[in-house]
């Protein structure tokens, strides 16, 4: 018997899906749900965070409210897996992190940004600041490198290190083994529908989302976060392979490759998380979860702020108030950083480890 | 969200085409209308959360298409469709309707598509049917909106919670329509009108006229909002009816069901793998005769007739996996007398039931695939295949009543669904279309799809016709 009131609603909404299964044209879940007749409390956290909530199926019920059935798919599956999301979160008492998660990771982030503008004002001499520079190590005047580049790979090591202490929870929880994990076909099918977004695509048409109409609007504008992330990522690791290698120190160029890719991704990021922050001003709330609406804003203003930092200290870098700018940018990465873990950003983590779940056993059931 | 504003809309005006109802016939009526350059009102009596008719509860649509596509895995060709036709009807059917229907609908599945429609590849659900029939990507809900999207960019005007009461119909002339919306009685005119509001089976009175005190406990698969209003305003007003009275489609379902609405998961596969009894624990009929798909419409009218119109099946632990699941769970029980406990059966004559039927199994080798040679032996009723002992606890049971799908009674039309009247001329401005009018060509059975197939068809014909007569 699933063991708390959202496994349950899960479990009940599961059992009259299984019933019908119009909706099995979809998305995954509902192919995956074919495979059982009942569901376990593995199962259920399982398909929770293999839903994409693209919502093509709550606008297709015919058992949606006010149906006395008043099914919500979408909704139980969101609730779910906020549940998911605290029980594999490292440490335990950090799972409340969750509860008011846009509170926390604003605070958690305004801590981080305001210590780090003490911390420069404090230590560093104004003149040196407010100064202007032309040319290589210009960013190094200002905070010398290693006291940038050791606390934010400390920061990133810690939350890395809890994403994956959180994904093999997760695999454990929903019956997965170690050997399964190297499962190599199933790796390439789960990186694919990640890629392309795959059940963001309702079976060729889109999401339902932000309304009731057929939509591929949010599947774009995520396509552009992600990748936007992704190219900002890639201009990290290029300027620390300049730095390292050919003992070039930041910044660069404008025509340099970490440059181009900054802006190119920081861009890209700026659009992708606008638009989906636009687009969930305007979404339908009835098929989600109330609680997930400042978690997922939490996380798209920080990426958001920290694309618009990088870029303005890109762009500024020359005037006297690439100091304080790069202080701000250095702030909300760290604050972006240390919050990964204990925010929507773990969906990636669970949403992928339930895709690869599903690669496994579909492959099976062939 | 997509909708058109109800109170926006201006009654006072008279429309070219009115159409009463808001499900698939209706819907493809208004759209037709409205691209033959008519101005169109469509009056729904549901809330708009519950519009769309019984077309909310379809999922697929059959139809005439001679190679297979993305969603069709082959041809159905006319002969084949044909065949189908007069097996399921035996005859029953006016031959010209069917034909036309079958002709008519030939890959209108294009239209439909280009109407919003989408289809979905055959899947795991749907690979019986996946050659004849076009399954829509979410079901008949789905569908709807798509085609209310559509309607309302063509300019198509919807009220919803907007009943008609009665029509003004002089000299088999449709003058004008009397509702009630908003608890405001209205009226409005229009030049033709196209009746497409359904059957009557949610209409539990009017069931009683034909089944008694029995209909008390039908329970009734699709919209609470069918109640055969328009069909008897039209009989009233000397449409030539259709189709038996008495006729219903009924399936046996779940009893536990909700009265109304409850739509496909309600339906129970277990049947042809234990046995049924009714409430004085007796076996009644041969559960292993065919395939379930092949008999689940006649067990509704089985069921009807055993007392209390209830029964059980109730299958053993090896059966449990072998049909769908279903939306309650079994009544779960260790022994034959804790079921009869459970189910408040007499358990004696329960024990003396299945030792009777389990004495009377013959060995062979079940198979749920074929028709296979596990039958009973000196039992009556007997059962023909899948007979096997009930004798592996845990033992599951599941409560069964008649469950309404459909009524056959409607009103007689011809190849443009206009309405034919008592002294069998067509009325000039009153059509049909869909289930109100789906007995002129299934006059008795059903096969999946059709419903759909005849009111997509009519609907347009209807549509067209309507505004044909209203422009000219």
């Amino acid at each position: 018997m699933p063991s708390t009131d959202f496994l349950k609603e899960a479990d009940r909404v599961m059992a009259i899906c299984n019933a019908c299964r119009y909706c099995e044209g979809f998305c995954a879940v509902f192919p995956a749900m074919e495979l059982r007749r009942t569901f376990s409390d593995q199962d259920l956290k399982y398909l929770a965070n293999l839903c994409h909530n693209c919502r093509d199926c709550y606008y297709a019920c015919q058992y949606a409210p006010p149906h006395e059935f008043a099914l919500n798919v979408p909704k139980a599956m969101a609730e779910l897996r906020l549940e998911t999301y605290q029980e594999c979160t490292k440490p335990g008492f950090l799972a409340g992190l969750f509860r008011r998660n846009s509170l926390s990771v604003g605070l958690i982030t305004g801590t981080i940004l305001s210590l780090v503008l003490l911390l420069t004002l404090g230590y560093q001499d104004p003149s040196v600041i407010f100064g202007t520079y032309r040319g290589e190590g210009a960013f190094y005047t200002v905070i010398p490198f290693m006291v940038m580049v050791a606390p934010i790979s400390a920061i990133a090591l810690f939350s890395v290190s809890i994403l994956l202490m959180g994904f093999t929870r997760f695999w454990q929880k929903t019956g997965g083994t170690p050997g399964e994990l190297l499962d190599l076909s199933a790796n390439k099918r789960a990186i694919w529908e990640v890629m392309v977004l795959k059940y963001l695509d309702g079976g060729g048409h889109g999401c339902n989302y932000p309304d009731d109409r057929f939509s591929m609007a949010r599947r774009w504008f995520h396509h552009l976060m992600f990748y936007g992330f992704m190219l900002c990522f890639a201009a990290t690791s290029v300027a620390l392979i300049y730095d390292h290698f050919l003992h070039r120190a930041a910044p660069y160029p404008f025509l340099s490759w970490p440059v181009i890719l900054g802006t190119v991704g920081g861009g890209a990021l700026l659009v992708g998380t606008g638009g989906l922050f636009y687009l969930k001003t305007r979404m339908d709330p009835d098929p989600a979860a109330p609680h997930a609406y400042g978690m997922d804003v939490a996380l798209l203003v920080l990426l958001f702020l920290t694309s618009l930092t990088g870029l303005l200290l890109m762009i500024f870098r020359e005037t006297p108030a690439m100091g304080i700018l790069l202080s701000l940018h250095l702030g909300v990465v760290a604050g972006l950083f240390i919050t990964l873990p204990y925010g929507k950003f773990v969906h990636a983590v669970y949403r992928y480890a339930a895709l690869l779940r599903n690669a496994i056993e579909q492959a099976r059931d062939k | 969200m997509v909708s058109a504003n109800p109170s926006a809309v201006d009654l006072s005006q008279p429309f070219d085409v009115l159409i009463v109802g808001c499900g698939n016939a209706a819907l493809c009526a208004a759209m037709t209308a409205a691209e033959a350059g008519a101005r169109v009102l469509v009056l729904e009596t549901a809330p708009k959360a519950f519009r769309g008719g019984n077309s909310r509860h379809t999922r697929n649509i059959r139809y005439l298409h001679t190679r297979g596509n993305e969603h069709l895995t082959g041809p159905y060709l006319e002969g084949e469709f044909w065949d189908d036709l007069m097996h399921v009807t035996g005859g029953h059917t006016n031959e010209r309707l069917a034909h036309f229907t079958i002709k008519e609908s030939e890959d209108i599945g294009l239209w439909m598509k280009k109407h919003g429609c989408l289809f979905q590849p055959s899947m795991r659900g749907t690979l019986h049917l996946a050659r004849t029939n076009g399954f829509f990507l979410g079901g008949g809900k789905a569908l709807i909106n798509a085609y209310f999207t559509t309607a309302l960019k063509l300019g198509v005007k919807i009220v919803y919670d907007a009943e008609v009461r009665d029509l003004e119909i002089r000299d088999g002339l449709f003058v004008s329509a009397s509702l009630v919306t908003g608890g405001m009685p209205k009226q409005v005119r229009a030049k033709s009108i196209v009746v497409a509001s359904g059957g009557f089976q949610g209409n539990i009175e009017w069931l009683k006229e034909y089944w008694g005190d029995t209909a008390n406990n039908f329970i009734i698969r699709g919209t609470p909002y069918n109640k055969g209003r328009m069909l008897r305003v039209l009989l009233d007003n000397g449409a030539k009816p259709v189709g038996d009275p008495r006729q219903c489609h009924a399936v046996a379902i779940d009893a536990r069901a909700p009265k109304f609405d409850g739509g496909i998961v309600t339906r129970l596969d277990c049947v042809p793998f234990g046995i049924v009894v009714n409430t004085n624990a007796r076996r009644f009929y041969d559960e292993g005769e065919d395939f379930w798909p092949k008999r689940y419409a006649i067990w509704g009218r089985l069921v009807a007739r055993q007392p209390e119109q209830t029964a059980f099946s109730i299958i053993d632990s090896k059966s449990i996996d072998l049909f769908m699941p279903s939306v309650f769970p079994p009544i779960e029980a260790d022994s034959i007398g804790e079921m009869a406990a459970e189910l408040a059966l007499d358990p004696s004559a329960l024990k003396e039931t299945v030792s009777n039927f389990n004495a009377s199994t013959r060995p062979g080798t079940f198979d749920s695939t074929v028709l296979d040679d596990c039958a009973t032996a000196g039992l009556e009723p007997p059962k023909s295949h899948w007979a096997r002992p009930l004798d592996t606890p845990p033992y599951y049971g599941y409560p069964l009543r008649p469950g309404i799908t459909f009524t056959y009674l409607g009103v007689t039309v011809n190849e443009q669904a206009r309405v034919i009247m008592q002294n069998d001329q067509p009325a000039p401005n009153i059509f049909a279309a869909g289930e109100i009018m789906a007995g002129n060509i299934l006059g008795k059975g059903y096969m999946a799809g059709f419903g759909m197939t005849i009111g997509t068809v009519f609907g347009r014909v209807a549509g067209k016709e309507a505004a044909r007569y209203a422009i000219d």
